[in-house]
């Protein structure tokens, strides 16, 4: 059969072959520099790599150390603490103000840019304005001291207790705009009958809210959430440009003390046994969320 | 978002409506509230802001700490200012956006139009790259980057952002495509057109919003990344690493009017295309969240 023209059957196994071909690269970069480093960093965390990686076999010893340390658990509970209230608040203001918004609000176009454009910057942008903003010295409190309030006091950004406070409203300034946006386009989806419906049924604004429209956002909240929660693991940048971690290492986070082990204390096994929980974190969030989102288009 | 606006059936009164518009505005003065300090206090000599009011207009104006965070400031140990390095953050961000838009946009392509066993696997896979914590792969990439020569130089940087944007630039490209009809690449096929024929003159053509959307998603985060800009930048740091530098650094009297100037230079191209093209940037974010 293919005595005959064996140059097309040259070209149409070509056109096969062409579309991994073109696929490959991009394969291949992913398999090594994600999946292969993401093994090289697990191999890593039970060695006993200190400067440089080293091969030697330590079993969960870095592990065992890591939660032994108490900057790590500080990381971790400052971890929790920042991004429960992070999320709760982007969540609450963000939805807030969509509901809001959807009120035939004159101006919307107007107001709906200037929520969302500080998603536009950098963390370290952010961090610098707030770091000066919140400083004791120059920024609010001096501020209100000299529009006559004397007695107001804002120095949390140099208060140990308070500190992690002021990354969380940096970064609920920076990302709540963005989690409005996502509620006001889940509910500009929402069937307008039903609500009507309800409504002659005497259904009164809050409990059409309460028993019908919060309801149907579920999808945004569980987005919402998602996004959140893999935002505040990753927060790196904000931590360095507002707080540097501290004051002392009041504002650590696992991000944080993963570089700072890695790079400048020379624990390299201790710093990847933290990225690989960190990792694990992110999967526990993700995984099941990407696994729906899959499904539900094919 | 503008494209399904539309009115909701709930009425409220009066009183509630100023309340409403009140709170509305509130907001509005929490999120200009930063930008107004920014934008003020780098227009006022330094003496207005240690001995005034932060949230003042400045008294006499100035350029000059935008002058001095542009070409003069300390960075590091060189009196450089930020400009060198506003320079490595374009170097490095063109191609790096380039280059993973272009591979997006193949492998979107591959991965609707000509599927093949295994190809749901492999979308999975970059699904999950696009959300690791970057922390996993950062010793591993140093180590690599060390090894071919690329450490601290900007195609090292524009390497490192290429790989990490491939999974966002390919969903993207994807999740457009996959609504494109089928039939008429089949039909083009039957035609006698191979797989980059169809791709010029079909596909294309008819990916003008999503090229934007891509674009603008790779530039903002590219632009704004600090990590490995810190990590790996070494000589060539990108502009997020020399604003930092510039405002951690514990010598002299701080410059709270040049950090201001440099904050928004380093904001700046990303704000402007924010303002320019702010429907294409919130498509991108919704699409990187909601995947629908």
């Amino acid at each position: 059969m293919a005595h005959s023209a064996p140059s097309v059957d040259f070209r149409t196994r070509l056109q096969e072959w062409i579309p991994k071909l073109v696929l490959s690269p991009s394969l291949a970069a992913m398999l090594i520099f994600v999946y292969g480093f993401i093994a090289f960093t697990i191999y890593l965390s039970f060695t006993d790599s200190k400067m440089l990686p080293s091969y030697d076999w330590v079993g969960f010893e870095n592990f065992a150390k890591l939660w032994n340390l108490s900057a790590w658990w500080v990381a971790v509970v400052n971890l929790m603490i920042f991004a429960s209230l992070y999320i709760i608040i982007c969540t609450v203001i963000g939805l807030t103000l969509a509901i809001l918004l959807d009120q035939k609000i004159r101006g919307e176009g107007v107001l709906r840019p200037i929520y969302l454009y500080p998603m536009a910057l950098s963390f370290i942008v952010t961090g610098t304005a707030w770091k000066w903003i919140m400083d004791p010295g120059i920024g609010i409190e001096n501020s209100m001291h000299l529009w006559g309030w004397t007695s107001f006091q804002f120095n949390w950004i140099k208060d140990r207790d308070m500190a992690i406070y002021t990354v969380v409203i940096a970064a609920v300034w920076q990302t709540s705009g963005f989690v409005m946006a996502m509620f006001l386009a889940g509910l500009r989806g929402i069937d307008n009958e039903i609500l009507k419906a309800a409504q002659i049924d005497g259904a009164s604004n809050f409990s059409l809210y309460r028993r019908i429209v919060i309801p149907l956002l579920r999808p945004a909240f569980l987005s919402a959430f998602v996004i959140l929660a893999h935002l505040a693991v990753k927060s790196y940048d904000l931590i360095i440009a507002l707080t540097g971690g501290g004051p002392g290492r009041a504002t650590e986070l696992p991000a944080t003390f993963m570089y700072s082990y890695t790079f400048t204390r020379n624990s390299m096994g201790i710093g990847a046994a933290s990225a690989v929980i960190m990792l694990m974190t992110i999967a526990a969030i993700m995984t099941p969320y990407l696994y729906a989102e899959l499904k539900e288009k094919s | 978002m503008a494209a399904v606006e539309q009115d909701t059936a709930v009425r409220t009164g009066g009183l509630t409506r100023i309340f409403i518009y009140g709170i509305l505005l509130i907001f509005m003065l929490f999120y200009m509230m930063p930008l107004f300090v920014m934008v003020a206090n780098s227009l006022k000599p330094l003496p207005e802001i240690t001995g005034g009011n932060m949230m003042a207009l400045p008294q006499v104006w100035t350029l000059e700490p935008w002058r001095q965070a542009w070409s003069a400031a300390q960075i590091g140990v060189e009196p450089t200012g930020l400009k060198p390095y506003f320079l490595n953050s374009i170097l490095m961000v063109v191609p790096a956006v380039l280059i993973s838009t272009i591979l997006g946009a193949l492998n979107g392509y591959v991965l609707t139009k000509w599927s093949f066993r295994g190809d749901k696997i492999i979308f999975g896979l970059l699904l999950f790259s696009c959300f690791i914590p970057f922390q996993i792969v950062l010793i591993p990439m140093a180590t690599v980057l060390g090894k071919i020569g690329l450490a601290g130089s900007i195609p090292g940087l524009v390497l490192v952002h290429v790989v990490y944007g491939i999974g966002f630039s390919t969903l993207y490209f994807r999740n457009y495509y996959s609504s494109f009809p089928t039939e008429l690449v089949r039909a083009a096929m039957i035609d006698g057109a191979g797989f980059f024929r169809i791709f010029w003159r079909i596909m294309l053509p008819v990916s003008g919003p999503i090229i934007v959307v891509t674009v603008i998603w790779q530039f903002t985060n590219i632009w704004n990344d600090f990590l490995f800009g810190a990590s790996f930048g070494g000589q060539s740091q990108p502009m997020t690493v020399a604003l930092n530098n510039l405002v951690q650094s514990s010598t002299g009297v701080k410059e709270y009017n040049v950090h201001f100037a440099g904050a928004i230079l380093a904001a700046l191209p990303t704000l402007i295309v924010y303002i320019v093209a702010g429907r294409f940037f919130v498509r991108g974010l919704m699409a990187g969240s909601v995947k629908g």
